[in-house]
């Protein structure tokens, strides 16, 4: 169960907004967190605190298929984006780095900034504790929900990697 | 089936694929730069593998922020050159590096046919040659370069078809930032987006690149076109390895069929900070610059240079206004340099690099201060892309690029060519 505080973010949220390319000659994450959303909201460094949730509108994450973006956003202790939709490359990033995402309109449409959240991930559950409502997700399709559950792509290539090795075994 | 869909089927070894199917396919070239490269190898790391699955295909180029602006990225650049050598991969040292979308198909290293991912969201540049060729993230990269193979949702297929007679300074460039101003930047969102019609039947490869370049900017997964005599006549001298070529289904099914009158497209401009908003060159008003860049993975070929050369010769780079003019890679460099593009270039004020991304991600070499103003012929103008956050950029082709270098502002090239 997660749960957090809301920065609430509008459309087409880029990468460049996430992470600019000016701080993209370090890869690591901790260092990449110092301007995490800076070009959109300054003070989100300073705002942010672990658990929190990142709520946003349509088309979040478009832009470059830097990974440094939910790599950037998940080191700075978000647990959790929802949004309308999200910028293809960016879900996949997430999902491959082990950083949920829900697609939910209606908990979109319904949640301010500084709401609280609470989210079931495993039913895709979002309830909105301060307006005391709930939402569900679309539930992800089989083949993400097994990479979820691997705990990302690196885990799922090293399951793969290994009933390779033991099929050519066999 | 669509193209999309034609080649993803055989590189998943199936019949048929279905929009929205995962799948896991083969991968014909992986690819990564000096910013994506360091995480991928880091990843790659974590699989606990001490070769990766065929070296021959991974390719690092490192372009971003080379020649290295400052130690950190040196230290990346040298992190991804150690795993290159170490490897045996393929790798391009500054001199015979270029921008990665620009070197590779010039190379012969994207093919018709081709599966490509890369670590770079306008891998989908390759698109012009009628591969699938995709953006993706380092893990992603990481995984492929251990397996040899990719996993992908199928997309449904976008088609895009152009007809009538294109206007002058009207290029690939006006096409893909009209239909983007049209459909929106997420209007191809998890889409292939497939460009077809007479007008495309007549467009170089040049301007198809800087069309397929940009589906990105549409959301979309990736961008098409169907192979023609043009195609295998550029691709023939540069492949060093077998492809196969694919083309649509006359059946085939698409998700929306868009047609465009090319004949009412102007030379189109988009305005800060959305590719979206694309307007008629003739509609942006009294826009005063403080640099014009001309290079870039979008136009930054031979092409794009002759035009923006034929604007500026005999001109001078309006004062106060810094001109930077970036060939795509060694070869167009060279190639400028022997038709007497660079002199034109440089008596008229402009300064001409390195091929390099530099400026069009904010790196280094022609970063913007604060309330300054960009026009430029590269691919995004979000807020801080070239710099401040308080700066601005349009993005044009290189026609309407050399005209506003020479008058200072946004000006339509028909004003300086009567
Ligand atoms: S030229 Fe610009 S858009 Fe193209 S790869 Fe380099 S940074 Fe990316």
């Amino acid at each position: 169960m997660l749960k957090g505080r809301v920065h609430k973010y509008g459309a087409d949220v880029n990468t460049d907004a996430i992470i600019p390319a000016r701080y993209l000659n370090v890869s690591e994450p901790a260092q990449l967190t110092r301007h995490c959303m800076e070009d959109i909201d300054r003070d989100f460094v300073k705002k942010v605190k672990a658990g929190d949730i990142i709520v946003a509108t349509t088309n979040f994450g478009c832009g470059s298929s830097r990974e440094h973006a939910p790599l950037a956003i998940k080191a700075s202790g978000v647990s959790c984006i929802i949004a309308q939709s999200f910028a293809r490359i960016f879900f996949r990033n997430a999902i491959n780095i082990g950083l949920p995402l829900l697609e939910c309109a209606e908990a979109v449409a319904n949640t301010g900034a500084g709401d609280i959240l609470e989210i079931d991930l495993s039913g895709g559950k979002i309830k909105n504790l301060t307006k005391n409502m709930s939402f569900t997700a679309t539930p992800y399709p089989d083949f993400m929900a097994e990479l979820i559950s691997a705990g990302g792509l690196i885990e799922f290539t090293r399951k793969r990697l290994a009933s390779r090795r033991h099929q050519s075994e066999v | 089936m669509t193209l999309a869909e034609k080649i993803l089927s055989a590189h998943a070894n199936q019949k048929q694929v279905m929009p929205g199917e995962f799948i896991t396919v083969r991968v014909d070239l992986i690819l990564a730069n000096d910013i994506t490269a360091p995480i991928a190898i880091r990843e790659f790391g974590q699989l606990g593998l001490e070769r990766v699955f065929d070296p021959q295909k991974i390719v690092f180029v490192p372009d971003h922020f080379t020649p290295a602006k400052d130690i950190a990225s040196a230290e990346q650049v040298k992190l991804t050159q150690q795993f290159a050598r170490e490897q045996g991969t393929g790798y391009f040292e500054l001199g015979q590096m270029g921008i990665e979308h620009v070197l590779l198909p010039e190379l012969g290293m994207v093919l018709p046919g081709d599966v490509v991912i890369g670590a770079d969201s306008h891998t989908c540049t390759g698109g012009a040659l009628g591969a699938f060729a995709t953006g993706m993230g380092s893990t992603d990269i990481a995984a492929a370069m251990a397996t040899g193979d990719i996993w992908m949702k199928v997309p449904p297929t976008l088609k895009f078809v152009y007809r009538g007679n294109i206007k002058k300074w009207v290029g690939g460039k006006d096409l893909i930032l009209y239909t983007i101003g049209d459909i929106g930047v997420d209007g191809a969102l998890y889409s292939a987006m497939e460009f077809s019609g007479p007008v495309i039947d007549r467009l170089s490869m040049d301007g198809r690149f800087t069309m397929a370049n940009m589906a990105i900017e549409a959301g979309a997964k990736a961008g098409l076109f169907p192979v023609d005599a043009k195609t295998i006549d550029y691709v023939k001298p540069r492949a060093r390895r077998a492809y196969k070529v694919y083309q649509p289904d006359n059946d085939a099914e698409y998700a929306r069929v868009m047609e465009y009158d090319a004949a009412k497209i102007e030379p189109q401009v988009s305005l800060p900070h959305s590719p979206a908003n694309a307007k008629p060159v003739s509609q942006v008003g009294d826009i005063k610059i403080d640099q014009v860049l001309i290079g870039s993975c979008t136009n930054g070929r031979l092409e794009d240079l002759r035009i923006a050369a034929g604007i500026i010769k005999g001109s001078k780079i309006h004062p106060g206004i810094r001109c930077i003019i970036i060939p795509g890679s060694q070869q167009v460099y060279l190639d400028a340099l022997k038709e007497g593009l660079m002199e034109i270039f440089v008596s008229a004020g402009a300064v001409v690099t390195t091929p390099t991304c530099g400026p069009c991600l904010g790196g280094h070499m022609g970063v913007l201060a604060d309330g300054e103003c960009c026009l430029a012929t590269t691919n995004r103008n979000f807020v801080g892309r070239m710099g401040s956050p308080e700066s601005e950029v349009y993005l044009a082709n290189p026609a309407v690029a050399a005209a506003s270098a020479i008058t200072g502002k946004i000006t339509s090239p028909e004003e300086i060519i009567k």
